[in-house]
């Protein structure tokens, strides 16, 4: 019988999708579990995360437990690592699988000694009845698991938890430390060969013209591979390869597409296709006591992934059937775009993560697994590794969308907020592969066969994507909230850490802070006086709390801040308070952060995410912002896409409000917002004016004083 | 055009065939098979490629071959003792977590072992500006700086 199908509830967290128990673990006679999930590692710390889950249930030490790198041919389909839901997806599936693995290795064991369950005991695997022993691993029979996942398996009371909840060390570090290989830019197949993409940094169609005839002489060039606009080079050497693509580059011609426009944000609020009022709440009653109404406009610029590795893949075309490594977020939906770029059948695909370098969102990583494998159909079987350059990095990996905010709000004689509007005008937020009807692959769009590049997609509500966070948690008896999409893309863009998140709570909280000072109301109890929610108000009360809020001493030029949100209204609560000092440019010194996931996993690397998140949202609201010529995008380098340095970063602090008996949610993603709003707030109260457009540099600090006086 | 080079790496000499002009950085990694010194941005901005040479931090990304020779090169892998033990830096990164992604880590160990060979005892406010030609996306700074502080005093005990 398939409960599944009668069941009109959905399976708890990825069971849905992958209900049987095998494709979960596997028990080996060596004494060790490996755990299949579907969940990457992108330097969060996920894998480690999930080895506890797994060794809590089955009541085993963490060092048993050994990850399988995620794989199209033996790994759960578990969607794309993306969304801070790992934890809920994968982590809440182990859960169950890893119950319901123990209790039947507990049957099989008592069955193995002739004694009943209730008379064994266990520790580490070992069980122990009267004298006699067996072990799980004495156990370990693939039948065992051949069922689906027992939803009510009994589970480990929190209570009761050795494993999780305790910090962790991260499984993967002692090789990074120490420089072994580990990352897919270190992978060396024996007979690989070497190749890069030769691309303009700027949109482009059609063929491409160029004179490969010097470059065609080069020692050790295998081939120049070229089909439509896409051109290639694969060489035995990393260094010829790069030689050649840079020097193939100089004779190489592109028909440009659409010049951008000059002024991003109004023209974002030209091209709005699409009109989405999200939350709607009318009280006449309320409205009618407005006293004092204040508007305000905010901005986003474009924002770069700019991690520090370039994205890398490696792929092999070997009888009809193609391999790839990639460390892409969706290996699943990755292998379909494949197929779909490719012409090839998803069964002739197999996708293999291999970690890269630190992943926030849908990056070059996808693009560059096709850009491998177009090269490995030249490529005579041999396996070719791509790694893109930094300019090509910067250039073609997927921006995250800039974004125009307008926010009106009304206040009572007495400093009650009685009617709050906020529209926002955005592309998509996700252009990832597996979503639309073509390949999301850059490549694809070159061919001389070429597909139709697509547009950028919102997810829909409650998490939604340009409007994540965008309909306040505050109460207010009036509210209107309202999402311009834009579907034409001059720049490309996806998914970058918390999406629409960090516009919406930088533009919310700022302009709480905006009415607070209008009513004249501290900004902690401003917020208080809005914010019904007790797990919210118990962050913003331990961050103020840490940070000594209320003994702050008022110095000229220096400021401090808050700024606060339950991630996607469905998450972690994050209340973030920032102090800072403005002589020409903004220096934060400190930021507290308090932070309720619920259940946490593991503490160490909760903290690591959010001071992480802290900081690179600390950077990304001082100094980043894409820059953009007529034809594209003109930061191609460190030098204009400067990031936060080390004397630069603030001391971070960061306080966990455990609740071990409420669901766990992630925590890679929630800082962003709070940590934004509450440097912008710091910043306005140091200066007494406010900027509202980001990136709050020496720049925009300079028009703000221009435009005030 | 390809010549027969010496390179004198981690205490070892090595032979290699490559163009003089070649980068350091591909002869380390696919010549040598010395995997932990990593490509970041080719122009010596973000520090992942860092490696020592004659005991300072240099880009390898942005070092020919030819500028390389006859000169003490010291990469990450060369930073542990005979054996496979572990540099006090490495200790203290793992003891501090000190790390997210960790494709930075290579060249900010360089950075750092290079400032305590000649400041053993730095001040934090020094152990930021010595690692400020490293960059590092994920926001593992104030970490990897308190782990270069805790090296520095299990050294100096």
């Amino acid at each position: 019988m398939n409960t599944v199908a009668e069941s009109p509830l959905k399976r708890p967290g990825s069971l849905e999708r992958n209900p049987k128990l095998a494709q979960w673990l596997r028990v080996h006679r060596d004494g060790a579990v490996s755990i299949f999930s579907g969940k990457v590692e992108i330097g969060q710390g996920i894998s480690t995360a999930l080895a506890q889950i797994a060794a809590e249930e089955l009541g085993i030490t963490l060092e048993r437990i050994r990850m399988v790198a995620a794989d199209t041919a033996v790994s759960p389909d578990e969607g794309v690592t993306s969304g801070s839901l790992s934890v809920q997806d994968s982590g809440v599936a182990l859960r169950r699988a890893c119950a319901q693995a123990r209790t039947l290795l507990l049957k099989s064991a008592a069955a193995r000694l002739g004694v009943s369950v209730r008379d064994l005991q266990v520790a580490d695997g070992t069980v122990r009845t009267a004298g006699r022993s067996t072990s799980f691993w004495e156990c370990a029979d693939d039948a065992l698991f051949d069922c689906e996942v027992d939803e009510t398996a009994a589970l480990r009371s929190p209570r009761d938890y050795q494993v999780v909840g305790k910090p962790a060390p991260r499984r993967d570090l002692p090789d990074k430390i120490a420089g072994r290989p580990r990352f897919i830019q270190d992978i060396t197949l024996p007979g690989m060969l070497y190749g890069r993409v030769v691309r303009p940094s700027y949109n482009f169609a059609g063929p491409v013209s160029l004179d490969d005839s010097k470059i065609k002489s080069m020692p050790g060039l295998a081939a120049i591979v070229r089909d439509g606009g896409f051109v290639g080079v694969l060489a035995e050497r990393e260094d010829v390869a790069i030689s050649a693509q840079r020097a193939l580059r100089l004779t190489a011609s592109w028909r440009e597409v659409d010049a951008l426009p000059r002024d991003v944000h109004a023209w974002l609020k030209e091209h709005a296709a699409e009109h989405h009022v999200i939350s709607e709440k009318e009280n006449a009653d309320a409205k009618s006591r407005a006293a004092k109404v204040l508007e305000a406009s905010y901005t986003k610029p474009y924002i770069s992934h700019a991690s520090i590795g370039p994205s890398c893949a490696i792929a092999r075309i070997d009888d009809g059937k193609l391999m790839v490594w990639s460390h892409s977020q969706g290996i699943f939906n990755l292998r379909r775009d494949l197929a779909l770029a490719l012409g090839m059948r998803e069964d002739a695909i197999v996708v293999r993560h291999a970690e890269g370098a630190g992943c926030y969102g849908h990056n070059g990583a996808d693009d560059a697994a096709l850009d491998a494998a177009l090269l490995a159909r030249a490529a005579g079987g041999r396996p070719v590794q791509v790694q893109w350059m930094r300019d090509d990095e910067f250039a073609w990996a997927p921006c995250g969308p800039a974004m125009a905010l307008s926010l009106r709000a009304a206040l009572d004689p007495h400093g009650d907020i009685v009617d709050w509007e906020h529209e926002l005008w955005s592309n998509g937020h996700s252009s990832r592969p597996g979503r639309s009807q073509g390949p999301a692959l850059a490549a694809a769009w070159h061919l001389a066969r070429p597909h139709e590049r697509p547009s950028a997609i919102n997810l829909p509500l409650p998490a939604g994507a340009a409007d994540r966070n965008a309909i306040p948690i505050y109460d207010f008896p009036n509210q209107r909230v309202v999402n311009h999409y834009v579907h034409e893309m001059p720049v490309r863009t996806s998914a970058l850490r918390s999406l629409g998140a960090y516009a919406n709570v930088f533009a919310i909280e700022s302009f709480m802070d905006e009415l607070a000072q209008a009513a004249e109301i501290d900004a902690i109890a401003f917020h208080l006086r809005h914010l019904k929610d007790p797990r919210g108000r118990a962050v913003i009360d331990a961050a103020a709390r840490r940070a000594g809020w209320s003994t702050w001493k008022p110095v000229e030029g220096r400021g401090h801040g808050i700024g606060f949100a339950k991630y996607k209204n469905l998450g972690a609560y994050c209340a973030a308070i920032a102090e800072v000092e403005v002589e020409r440019e903004v220096r934060v010194n400190r930021l507290v952060l308090a932070v309720d996931v619920g259940l946490v996993i593991n503490p160490d690397g909760v903290i690591n995410q959010i001071e992480g998140g802290a900081i690179q949202s600390t950077s990304w609201t001082l100094k980043e912002e894409v820059k953009l010529d007529a034809r594209g995008i003109a930061s191609l380098d460190w030098e204009h896409y400067p990031v936060l340095k080390f004397s630069e970063v603030p001391v971070v602090e960061v306080e966990l409000l455990d609740h071990p008996e409420l669901p766990a949610a992630g925590a890679g993603e929630a800082a962003q917002g709070p940590t934004a709003a509450a440097i912008a707030n710091a910043v306005a109260h140091a200066l007494g004016l406010r900027v509202r457009d980001l990136p709050l540099t020496h720049e925009r600090i300079a028009v703000a004083i221009s435009q005030s006086t | 055009m390809a010549e027969r080079l010496q390179l004198t790496v981690n205490g070892a000499e090595s032979e290699l065939e490559a163009s003089s002009d070649t980068a350091l950085l591909y002869a380390l990694r696919n010549d040598l098979g010395l995997k932990g010194t990593r490509f970041g941005c080719g122009s010596g901005q973000c520090g992942a490629c860092f490696v020592l040479i004659d005991g300072y931090p240099a880009p390898a990304c942005d070092t020919p071959l030819w500028a390389a020779a006859g000169k003490r090169i010291t990469t990450v892998e060369g930073l542990s003792k005979g054996g496979g033990e572990l540099h006090p830096l490495q200790h203290a990164f793992l003891a501090e977590q000190a790390a997210q992604c960790g494709y930075c880590t290579s060249g900010i160990l360089i950075s750092a072992a290079a400032l305590l060979a000649r400041n053993p005892r730095p001040t934090e406010s020094e152990v930021r500006a010595a690692l400020d030609r490293n960059l590092c996306r994920c926001g593992s700074h104030n970490r990897m700086v308190r782990a270069v502080l805790r090296a520095a005093s299990e050294i100096a005990l």
